[in-house]
């Protein structure tokens, strides 16, 4: 092959380990507060799932009640563990599909530093109260701005790596990496554009208002979805899948067609969260037409991640990473077809502002985000430290809690949001509600508590995941350390010498 | 050719207009994709580029094993 001449041309003859070859240190870094914030993110989740079974946990503390605590649980597990998950991946992915090291260390430390500190201080400030009151984007303006010195200098880290590379073309992993990046540049800085109250105050006011305002957040929110949650995932996929599997992905040519149609259908969908609002028909109408088409790619990416596994079926009776992985590619096409289907007008007339949305994102969120996050750090991180994973038995047992958790959860949000829709929406023979809004509140009780009860499983499969790269690292990091300390005992007896 | 451009700068055509473009783009990506032998193959050898690295993995092991 063409590339694989060229690809030896650009490396040293001398013999390099991985390690040294590759930026690995930043990789690691990245990777281990994925779970760090995993853990507490989904801590959070878990608490706020129980406080809206039985209000009294939130013990009439500010701080921790449900307001305060839900845009905690949205950061840490959005921005904490996929964004830290993120960006591992994808430094890893571009220097071993570039063959090249990673660009500029220090610039890679920042991003590393950067962006934990912003996730950092999100959580802090949301509990102290101070929140842009913008969903997936509650960051005050200070972290707002934080988040986009440290994006720019991510685009630079990415893009120099890319233009250093020994490889002659650019696989398609990086492609929707660097959609993910550019196209979360442009949501952030949009949807952020806000006037400062003063120099030292935590408050500002947003530049839009009224339904523009509702649509630029939308236009955003939706996107996060479809470039952070999505496209930098499958980027994600179209490296670990194959590798994990150990053959190429199925269709490269597939995989053009559904970049290009995925990357421009989904900036468009963004308004099939305002229907039956202020906002046009013809605006939703043309989003709900967006979405459906969506559906295409979705699946065409689906399909392409599925068939890798074509002729090596057997994989998923051995291989609990596998089982992971092919899992989440099922949960994307679940909620990717589901998704559609709550875009249109008549079906979001009853599922909007019920559960069966938050049922729709977990499906998405925990099925496909974080069993491809989870597969993808159970295949990279015993790479990272060149060791074996501490317990395969112990992926096999996350791997089930996981997957009774999701569904247990989205089956409860099923049951939660249909049951609330139809019952908001029923008449009596006059013309009057059937129902008291107090009545629906009292039908969600059993549901919720299901529900924070799949959320507690897949909380224990996150834990127990911790336990496991804990087991397997600490090995590795305390015979570094020993022989270290060895070599500096060597050399200072041959100074003394 | 000035009524032709006139027509595509009537916002009363931006539909079609949209359509064409858009509509246009794909199908051209789909040709350029599937209509050569020689391009399909030449694209469908990329699939191999994660297994690229191991390759060279191998490669300094076997140095390794030799010196």
């Amino acid at each position: 092959m063409a590339q694989s001449s060229t690809a030896d041309a650009g490396r040293s003859s001398a013999p390099v380990a991985p390690s040294e070859q590759y930026n690995y240190a930043i990789v690691k870094k990245f990777a281990i507060m994925s779970i760090v914030w995993g853990v507490l993110g989904m801590g959070v989740g878990v608490y706020i799932a129980s406080q809206l079974a039985f209000p009294f946990l939130n013990f009439d503390i500010a701080q921790i009640s449900f307001g305060r605590f839900r845009p905690v649980h949205t950061t840490l597990v959005i921005f904490g563990f996929g964004g830290n998950a993120l960006f591992a991946t994808s430094y890893y992915v571009v220097q071993r599909t570039c063959q090249t090291r990673l660009f500029g260390s220090r610039l890679a430390e920042f991003t590393f530093w950067g962006w934990n500190l912003a996730v950092f201080l999100g959580a802090i400030t949301y509990m102290m109260g101070f929140t842009q009151g913008r969903e997936y984007a509650e960051f005050t303006w200070q972290i707002d701005i934080l988040i986009t010195v440290v994006w720019v200098a991510y685009f630079l880290v990415y893009l120099m790596t890319l233009l250093r590379r020994t490889q002659p073309h650019i696989y398609v992993a990086n492609w929707f990496f660097m959609a993910f990046i550019l196209a979360t540049a442009l949501l952030h800085i949009f949807n952020n554009l806000a006037v400062p109250v003063s120099l030292f105050s935590l408050e500002s006011y947003a530049l839009f208002s009224g339904v523009q305002d509702a649509m630029t957040q939308w236009w955003y929110g939706h996107n996060a979805v479809g470039f952070f949650l999505t496209a930098a995932f499958l980027g994600m996929m179209y490296y670990f899948v194959p590798k994990q599997a150990g053959r190429p992905i199925y269709s490269y040519r597939l995989s053009i067609v559904h970049f290009w149609a995925l990357v421009f259908l989904y900036m468009w969908v963004g308004a099939h969260h305002l229907h039956w609002t202020a906002l046009p028909d013809w605006v939703t109408t043309l989003s709900a037409t967006f979405s459906i088409l969506l559906l295409l790619p979705s699946w065409g990416g689906m399909i392409n991640g599925v068939m890798t596994l074509s002729g090596a079926w057997d994989k998923l009776r051995t291989d609990p990473i596998m089982l992971f992985m092919i899992t989440s590619l099922s949960f994307y096409g679940m909620a990717t077809f589901e998704g559609p289907m709550m875009s249109l007008k008549s079906v979001n007339a009853l599922s909007h502002y019920t559960d069966w949305t938050v049922g729709h994102v977990h499906s998405g969120a925990l099925g496909w985000v974080a069993m491809i996050t989870f597969g993808s750090l159970y295949h990279l991180i015993p790479r990272l430290w060149d060791t074996q994973l501490y317990s395969i038995r112990m992926v096999y047992v996350h791997f089930f809690l996981a997957t009774i958790g999701i569904v247990l959860y989205i089956t409860a949000m099923w049951v939660a949001g249909i049951g609330q829709g139809l019952m908001l929406r029923a008449f009596d023979e006059f013309g009057n509600l059937s129902y008291t809004f107090i009545e629906t509140v009292v039908f969600l009780h059993q549901p919720y508590v299901v529900r924070a009860l799949g959320g507690g499983l897949f909380l224990a499969g996150m834990l127990l995941m911790a336990f496991n790269i804990y087991k397997t690292v600490m090995p590795v990091y305390r015979a570094q350390k020993a022989a270290e300390a060895q070599v500096a005992g060597g050399t200072e007896a041959s100074a003394r010498a | 050719m000035a009524e032709l451009w006139l027509w595509i700068t009537d916002l009363g055509n931006s539909k079609i207009v949209a359509l064409l473009l858009f509509f246009g783009t794909f199908v051209g990506i789909i040709i350029y994709l599937f209509s050569s032998r020689s391009r399909s193959e030449r694209l469908e050898s990329y699939r191999y580029i994660p297994f690229d690295d191991e390759k060279s993995e191998a490669r300094d092991e076997d140095r390794k094993d030799r010196s």
